[in-house]
């Protein structure tokens, strides 16, 4: 199952913010984008999850391949850690709460609302939906937000296990996951020229130069 | 599906706001009414199929907002549009979930609160029934004005604007077959009208709920 992207240009707010975007990530690989705060990771990601249209390009992926993972968990304070994932196992038809309970060290605070959890364990809850959704693309956008080093590795070695199995991860991240398997593409080349630059709608319909 | 309706039903009763809200509105329209009208049994008897129904739909209208909002701010609604499970089902069975929060408490409490305004014998029965159509089109239609002002901050004035001319038709009927019933005539039309409203409204609107938030995700 392989995700391909192909001069991909993606738009916030009506404004392009990246344009000319092209990538494979064939199984069992992890393309970690690096890029500064507000050059578009987020978009980017969110077109690929198919929350928001693409402005130009292709975007092939074999099915119901993909699961995302964005800022925000999509957790219920008031259910338990594990029903939390059960209802997540539901939606998606798996059955691998146990698993997944187990592989992001949650399984000593299964019965607490997910209320009383910290930030950082919070966070490990909503990876571990990942590991639930049974999906092989992980597309993840700021995985490791309030983790400390120790869940940072655990996050790592997760991963780690999904690329063996088969599995290949999309992450926006600015720190270092010590993913040595994994390869970056920076996005600032990506960047869309404003319109000034390139004349723009405004220029084109007014046939001047204002400058 | 169904694990989602048992989820949104979970979380209602446990965070009790939506759940309790309604029902304690409905029950102070119903006490307070005939504080302000009067005692005159006649009178109360005439405006009880209103007043009832009136109630009912404004206590539906309280918690509808938090259909999609809370599941908007705490991100599940971006996880749910990615899920392989149809959009249109998910707006559907939220919608289900609130009416069995809302709409069904509403119509199991209705005869009780009758009592309090004197509705004549005849029309309990139909208050019941005209409830139990008609509430879930209240429930569909609201959805769909949450669906709309989904991702709004403080969307719920503009909901209730949205949403409430669309109540006015369930409304009209719904009242009327009680009043009808109320009186001994044939309800037969009213009925059915109020039915079609509902058939309707849940047939199509899960459809144009599901465009609506597509829409205010990107």
């Amino acid at each position: 199952m392989e995700l391909s992207v192909a001069n991909l240009a993606v738009a916030r707010g009506g404004v392009t913010v990246l344009e000319g975007v092209s990538f494979a990530l064939p199984p069992g690989r992890a393309l970690v984008l690096r890029g500064a705060n507000g050059i578009g990771k987020t978009t980017l990601l969110r077109t690929v999850a198919g929350l928001q249209p693409a402005v130009a390009g292709k975007i092939s992926v074999g099915g119901e391949a993909i699961a995302y993972a964005a800022h925000a968990d999509g957790l219920k304070a008031t259910l338990t850690v594990t029903e939390n994932l059960a209802f997540w196992g539901a939606v998606y038809g798996t059955a691998a709460v146990e698993d997944a309970l187990t592989r992001m060290n949650l399984s000593d605070l299964r019965d607490r609302q997910a209320a009383n959890l910290s930030a950082g364990q919070k966070r490990r809850l909503g990876l571990a939906r990942l590991l639930v959704t049974g999906r092989p693309i992980w597309v993840l956008d700021e995985p490791t937000v309030s983790l400390d080093a120790a869940s940072v590795a655990l996050f790592a070695d997760v991963v780690r296990g999904h690329l063996a199995a088969g599995g290949a991860a999309l992450i926006a991240t600015h720190i270092d996951l010590g993913l040595a398997e994994a390869e970056e593409l920076e996005l600032g080349p990506f960047r869309a020229r404003p319109a000034s630059e390139n004349g723009g709608a405004f220029d084109a319909a007014f046939g001047g130069d204002f400058a | 599906m169904i694990a989602l309706l048992l989820r949104d039903m979970r979380l209602a009763m446990r965070a009790g706001g939506g759940f309790g809200l309604g029902l304690a509105f409905f029950l102070l329209v119903a006490v307070l009414v005939p504080l302000g009208v009067g005692p005159e049994s006649a009178t109360l008897a005439k405006i009880a199929p209103g007043i009832l129904w009136v109630g009912a739909l404004l206590a539906c209208l309280l918690s509808l907002d938090r259909i999609f909002a809370l599941d908007f701010e705490d991100g599940s609604l971006d996880l749910l549009v990615t899920a392989p499970i149809p959009l249109e089902g998910v707006v559907a069975v939220k919608a289900l979930a609130h009416w069995t929060v809302t709409g069904l408490p509403l119509t199991l409490v209705a005869p009780v609160l009758g009592v309090l305004l004197n509705l004549p014998e005849a029309g309990y029965f139909w208050l019941v029934v005209s409830l139990g159509l008609g509430t879930p089109a209240l429930s569909v239609i609201g959805a769909f004005g949450a669906a709309l002002t989904v991702g709004l901050k403080r969307g719920g004035l503009l909901l209730s604007l949205l949403v409430l001319p669309l109540y006015v038709p369930t409304l009209i009927f719904g009242a009327e077959v009680v009043k009808r019933g109320a009186d001994g005539m044939a309800t037969a039309t009213p009925l059915a009208l109020l039915a079609g409203i509902t058939a309707g409204a849940a047939a199509l609107l899960p459809f144009a709920s599901a465009a609506a938030i597509r829409i205010n995700l990107r």
